[in-house]
């Protein structure tokens, strides 16, 4: 049995004035323990609703949920007394200082006093905030704000953690950071569920990911086996003159074994079957037609090429330049 | 909670690293009452905390009352006359009302700021009382409108306000016009997380906090004020407010004739069954809109 099952949840909202939104429907997911699962998907697909069902925060319209075994809706203070939870705006009091914020979530965990303090230091030395651990929050970088919340998640060092997209908003050093954090705590043993928009992120951190679009789990694998599933391999041509797409767009069609997309305005890429025959040659029908390239490769299957294979839509806000080109 | 505890022995790698080699905290043993009391505790100790360091919040508070005593004195004083010890000793139980009831409102953009930062969402996420953080929210206010009267007292003494009562009186008004500015707050707190918005609740609490504030007795005599006001202001619970509190600090001017209605005519009687329908009303509904809120 999984340590942590969601079945079938389903959560409409309406909006005043609105149809109705299913902001999950019909969303399933197990997680082993000791692993790291990720919900991957872009904005309003349902990962932080997901999340906060699992949390105790909102309750679906129906469905089940169970994490060890303890029923999520039928035992919210059960649930709560194991898990962490640490999201996307760090939920850290302002004015109270690093340390204070640490000492409170311990007293509201009910520790004692003295764990508490314990455990807060412990912590503030884990994720290197002594030096401005007597200074209120807000006076804190992004990143440090970040890791204070994800300190307060770790109080009770929960077997279960919850990250809801946790680097989103982060400069790519503070983002790496906080990876080496999360590495660290799942080679202990925490099971993680992590949503993110972020498919390397997804790729770095997690066993195992659930792609998930419209409030529903549309795949699930390794990252290898999403790769896979969408096989293999692509030519990509970059060109130095975005009005030159048109004349790309047919050579790799007629080269490829799919249709052509464009990633990024000037990127665009097509599966082949034999890659380094296919990239000669639309090489030279390029240089026939007289489109200066940028860059020409041949490349594996990413995440991102399995998200919009999945979902026919490009993840993040590539959205407009897939929408412009085609 | 044991099935936790044994799947944590995992954590066999990076011995100085954390989380997992140690196993899962557990709580304190405690009552449900001694949890609650010191949720309730903790979650004051951060509103006491934010008076603290925000100076701004306890600079406008002592600095507004200040200024409503010395510009209600020296500009409505000298035009409004009310016979007996003046128009000071009459103003000041109307100053107390206002500014413990405008500090009430607190609760209400601190609920709304609290939801917009995700801090609820945390708490919500901890096996602690939601009760508790209500509780602790308008501990804050309490406090904040205790410090309030006191900078209020001292400025009023000073242009003259003077007690003519005794002191079990005078501690019973302080009393009721704390505890009915306490109930009141749980009527913000519940706005508050109704409305979501810190800036929508601010403005809109002075929509309400101005005309029952103001048309009422607190400033001048009601009966002086239109006939359709003079009603509104007898049957105001503001206007009981002010009435108790002149009464028991001994500040009514001798021969003010008391409206018909039963308010007016029994101001403290008023004032308490305000303060435990408030109570009854806004205290098990924003616990329940708690319960199921999120950001």
């Amino acid at each position: 049995m999984p340590f942590l099952e969601a079945s079938e949840l389903v959560k409409t909202y309406t909006p005043k004035g609105a149809p109705v939104v299913r902001a999950l429907d019909g969303l399933s997911l197990e997680v082993p323990q000791g692993t790291v699962t990720a919900l991957l998907g872009p904005n309003g697909a349902g990962k932080t609703t997901t999340v906060k069902v699992l949390t105790t925060l909102i309750r679906p319209d129906s469905g089940s949920a169970t994490i060890d075994g303890v029923d999520v809706l039928a035992d919210p203070d059960r649930v709560r007394r194991m898990i962490g939870a640490s999201g996307q705006y760090a939920a850290v009091d302002e004015n109270l200082t690093g340390f204070e914020n640490l000492m409170m979530v311990g007293r509201l965990y009910h520790l004692g006093s003295r764990v508490a303090r314990q455990r807060a230091t412990e912590l503030i030395e884990l994720f290197d905030l002594a030096e401005a651990q007597n200074r209120p929050v807000k006076g804190y970088s992004g990143g440090m704000r970040r890791r204070i919340d994800l300190a307060g998640a770790l109080v009770i060092r929960p077997p279960v953690l919850f990250l809801d997209e946790p680097t989103t908003g982060l400069d790519p050093r503070s983002r790496l950071g906080l990876w080496e954090i999360i590495e660290s705590l799942v080679s202990d043993g925490t099971t993680v569920l992590l949503t993110t928009q972020y498919l390397e992120e997804a790729d770095r951190l997690a066993d195992s990911i659930s792609v998930i679009d419209e409030g529903r789990v549309i795949a699930k694998g390794t990252a290898d086996e999403l790769k896979a599933s969408v096989g293999g391999q692509r030519v990509a041509l970059t060109v130095v003159d975005e009005a030159d797409g048109d004349a790309v767009r047919g050579i790799l069609a007629r080269h490829g074994t799919g249709e052509p997309v464009v990633t990024g305005g000037r990127t665009w890429v097509v599966p082949v079957a034999d890659g380094p025959a296919a990239l000669a040659s639309v090489v030279a029908a390029a240089s026939a037609e007289g489109v200066a390239l940028h860059d020409a490769g041949m490349r594996r299957p990413t995440l991102d090429d399995v998200f919009l294979q999945l979902t026919g839509h490009v993840a993040e806000e590539s959205d407009e330049t897939t929408g412009s080109a085609a | 909670m044991s099935t936790i505890g044994s799947g944590r022995a995992t954590g066999t790698t990076a011995p100085e690293s954390d989380s997992g080699a140690h196993g899962t905290l557990e709580p304190a043993p405690g009552s449900a009452i001694s949890r609650f009391l010191s949720d309730g505790w903790v979650t004051t100790w951060r509103n006491l905390m934010k008076i603290i360091r925000v100076p701004e919040i306890l600079l406008f508070t002592m600095i507004q009352p200040i200024m409503f005593v010395l510009l209600f004195t020296y500009v409505f004083g000298a035009a409004i006359d009310i016979p007996g010890d003046g128009y000071t000793s009459f103003l000041m139980a109307g100053i107390f009302a206002q500014t413990v009831v405008f500090g009430s409102t607190y609760s209400g953009s601190a609920m709304a700021q609290d939801l917009k930062d995700g801090i609820i969402d945390r708490f919500r996420t901890l096996p602690m009382s939601g009760a508790a953080v209500l509780v602790g929210r308008t501990n804050g206010d309490l406090a904040i409108n205790a410090l309030s009267m006191i900078v209020m007292m001292i400025t009023g003494w000073i242009v003259g306000w003077r007690v003519n009562s005794s002191l079990p009186e005078f501690l019973a008004g302080v009393a009721l016009l704390l505890l009915f500015a306490y109930a009141f707050s749980w009527v913000m707190a519940y706005l508050g997380m109704a409305v979501k918005s810190p800036e929508i609740i601010n403005n809109a609490s002075f929509l309400i906090l101005f005309p029952i504030t103001f048309i009422s007795n607190a400033f001048v005599p009601s009966e002086r004020l239109p006939e359709p006001l003079r009603v509104f202001a007898e049957w105001n619970p503001v206007s009981a407010l002010v009435q108790s509190a002149r009464e028991l600090f001994g500040n009514v001017p001798p021969g003010t004739p008391v409206g018909d209605a039963w308010p007016a005519q029994n101001p403290i009687a008023t004032v308490l069954i305000g303060v435990v329908v408030l109570l009854l009303v806004f205290v098990p509904l924003s616990i329940r809109k708690f319960a199921t809120l999120s950001r």
